[in-house]
């Protein structure tokens, strides 16, 4: 990998996390309301994949998505409107934190069901397949959504009619406050993939470099074979679970333990040792990242509240749309 | 030409495989087995499997499936076997399908057509034998169509593939073999609006599916008696053509609804409260509804007959209201 692409894995860990704790303060000061899931500490999963993600492929993911959001090309402006709850959001105010989506980007979501978005990614592969289009299909999830019954369904019919997707499950340990160990009775979810005969590798998704090299493996293998492909990421988020969350389930050592490993101070120190980025250009990076991120915040802000003379638009699509 | 339900339902799809090449069918023994009801038989043999999708029992993953194949571009018609095994599928259809268009502020829609056969009245006791439609129909969103004649069977599955929306279609199991006399040349009509298919004075009949032929029959008896009833076919539940309803029953000024769906939360509630709230003025006597009865469906046929309305109930009932 070139230095040029390494510095952009760390330019975009750091756009992720700089929204993410500017989305905390505001929402501590009532700007963004509802639930709000940070996604700090994970940086490096979303971020390693979605940089061999084209604008013409599907992205699936959870209601954890501003990052991929973000990465998969939504301006961090239109972000921070539809958080607001504003016109100019992604989805115009009527989705919020948990929706976010973009038709235009191909970004579906933003689903606040967990699991319910495996089975529509599976759906979009088998389109995209049908459709004879070159687009690759990449479907996020939790570990949670492992407990949900659409999860085998959906992995059972895309290894079935051999749909091209690629799975990956963010293992953060945690499904809200239940821990892995004390809701999964085998908690190797490599195996959970293999049941179906489907290819599965684990990922050490606090290294960002080893998630590129291991996602750039997985689809070469789904483009090859065309056949699903699942990575599990192991890792672990900094935050509770939501703005509600009292954290009172994990200890403060493990907590801990984990941040030692944050992707972001371990690759940023990383590239300043061996000299692929300087303390210069690095600070530069971050507050060309602040201006970025407080633009959005002044574009939030100026955005109108929609009228609600309009509230029961979008429901349905007219149709010849 | 004479056309039964089936055939009319079975028509419909395959005009569909052939005159859009996005459509698949996929369902639940839809291909090798032919459909549940043999509404899909031997298609397999002439559409292949990229077509007629044989899914196996996981009716909220392939319904998802469904779902994100709309998303992508494709037109999938999803067989869910009975309307039974949708509540297994409730989290796609609500919570997705019927959602995605608003949560997204109008950029996504999901063009999805969901057949499921609904009804009891064939002694297959409580788990087989419910009337979700009007249940569905308290969701905005979705499109609730609810075919009770041949002509319906026949057409609204190529309306419901033009919608943007998802729709879903409510096909009876009692009318699969029910033959009706069409006219080869009609291209059908949109089924987003209730149809008079009887004219009367002394009182509205309004109801769907397969209540339709019985209260048919029931409307006839009475009319050898002498009452003019008029009936109405609401078509479609969900959105519910609210003006033809109020227009006959200013007309006939009583209202009488037959809906499967229990009573309590019923979408014959619903129908009467419009009226109420719109034209109370306009009524002669209290809107009345025959329903299914408060108990889930018992497998004994005297027990299944006396919890559906039978013909006799509804010309009873009429009786009651012209005394």
């Amino acid at each position: 990998m070139i230095d040029e692409e390494k510095i952009f894995l760390l330019k975009n860990m750091l756009r992720v996390r700089r929204m993410e704790e500017l989305c905390a303060e505001l929402y501590t000061r009532e700007k963004i309301r509802g639930f709000l899931h940070l996604y700090i500490g994970e940086e490096a999963v979303a971020t390693g994949v979605l940089s061999l993600v084209d604008p013409v492929d599907n992205v699936m993911a959870t209601y954890r998505e501003h990052a991929h959001a973000l990465l998969k090309g939504i301006s961090a402006k239109s972000i921070m409107a539809e958080m607001f709850g504003r016109v100019d959001g992604c989805s115009g105010g009527r989705g919020g934190s948990m929706h976010l989506y973009s038709r235009e980007k191909r970004f579906f979501g933003g689903n606040a069901i967990v699991a319910s978005g495996i089975p529509q990614a599976v759906g979009l592969a088998l389109a995209a397949q049908r459709l004879r289009e070159s687009r690759k299909t990449i479907c996020f999830f939790g570990e949670g959504a492992i407990a949900e019954g659409v999860f085998y369904e959906s992995l059972n019919m895309a290894s079935l009619w051999k749909i091209p997707l690629l799975f990956c499950c963010e293992n953060n340990l945690y499904a809200m406050g239940t821990g892995l160990v004390r809701s999964q009775a085998q908690t190797d979810l490599i195996k959970k993939a293999t049941i179906h005969n489907i290819s599965a590798e684990t990922v050490n998704g606090m290294d960002v470099l080893e998630v590129v090299a291991k996602t750039k493996k997985a689809l070469e293998y789904i483009s090859n074979e065309k056949k699903p492909y699942f990575l599990e990421f192991k890792t672990y988020r900094f935050r509770p679970h939501s703005m509600f969350d009292p954290d009172l389930y994990r200890e403060k050592s493990e907590l801990e333990v984990w941040k030692k490993h944050c992707p972001i101070d371990s690759f940023s120190s990383s590239l300043l040792s061996t000299q692929i980025i300087s303390e210069d250009s690095l600070k530069n990076l971050k507050i060309e990242i602040e201006n970025e991120m407080q633009e959005a915040i002044v574009f939030a802000e100026k955005s109108l509240e929609e009228s609600v003379n309009e509230l029961e638009r979008h429901v349905y699509l007219q149709a010849g749309i | 030409m004479k056309m039964s339900y089936r055939e009319a339902l079975r028509w419909s799809i395959r005009e569909a495989l052939k005159n859009d090449s996005r459509v698949f069918l996929v369902g639940e023994d839809v291909g090798a087995y032919g459909g549940s009801y043999a509404v899909s038989k031997d298609f397999l043999k002439e559409f292949g499997q990229e077509k007629i999708l044989d899914a196996p029992l996981s009716e909220l993953g392939f319904t998802g499936i469904g779902i994100g194949a709309a998303l992508g571009g494709l037109r999938p018609i999803i067989e869910i076997m009975t309307v039974n095994f949708s509540l297994l599928a409730l989290d796609q259809i609500i919570n997705s399908a019927a959602f995605l268009c608003h949560m997204s502020g109008g950029q996504f829609s999901v063009p999805v057509v969901i057949r499921m056969t609904t009804g009891g009245g064939r002694q297959l006791a409580a788990q087989h034998s419910n009337s979700w439609e009007g249940w569905l129909a308290h969701v905005p969103g979705v499109k609730i169509l609810t075919p009770g004649t041949v002509i319906d069977a026949k057409f609204m599955l190529q309306y419901a593939l033009e919608d943007p929306n998802p729709v879903l279609i409510f096909e009876h199991a009692l009318l699969l073999n029910h033959v009706q006399e069409i006219d080869e040349n009609f291209q059908g009509t949109s089924p987003f609006k209730a149809m008079v298919l009887k004219e009367g004075r002394s009182l509205t009949l309004a109801t769907y599916g397969g209540m339709l032929p019985r209260s048919l029959e029931a409307v006839s008896i009475l009319e050898q008696k002498g009452k003019s009833i008029e009936l109405i076919d609401l078509r479609c539940l969900r959105p519910l053509d609210e003006e033809s309803i109020l227009t006959s029953v200013k007309k006939t000024h009583r209202l009488l609804i037959v809906d499967e769906g229990w009573r309590s939360g019923s979408f014959a509630a619903e129908i009467s409260a419009r009226v109420m709230e719109k034209i109370f003025y306009e009524l002669d006597a209290p809107v009345q509804r025959l329903c299914r009865r408060e108990v889930p469906i018992p497998y004994a046929a005297q027990l299944e007959r006396a919890a559906i309305p039978q013909t006799d109930d509804i010309v009873s009932k009429i009786q009651e209201m012209l005394r």
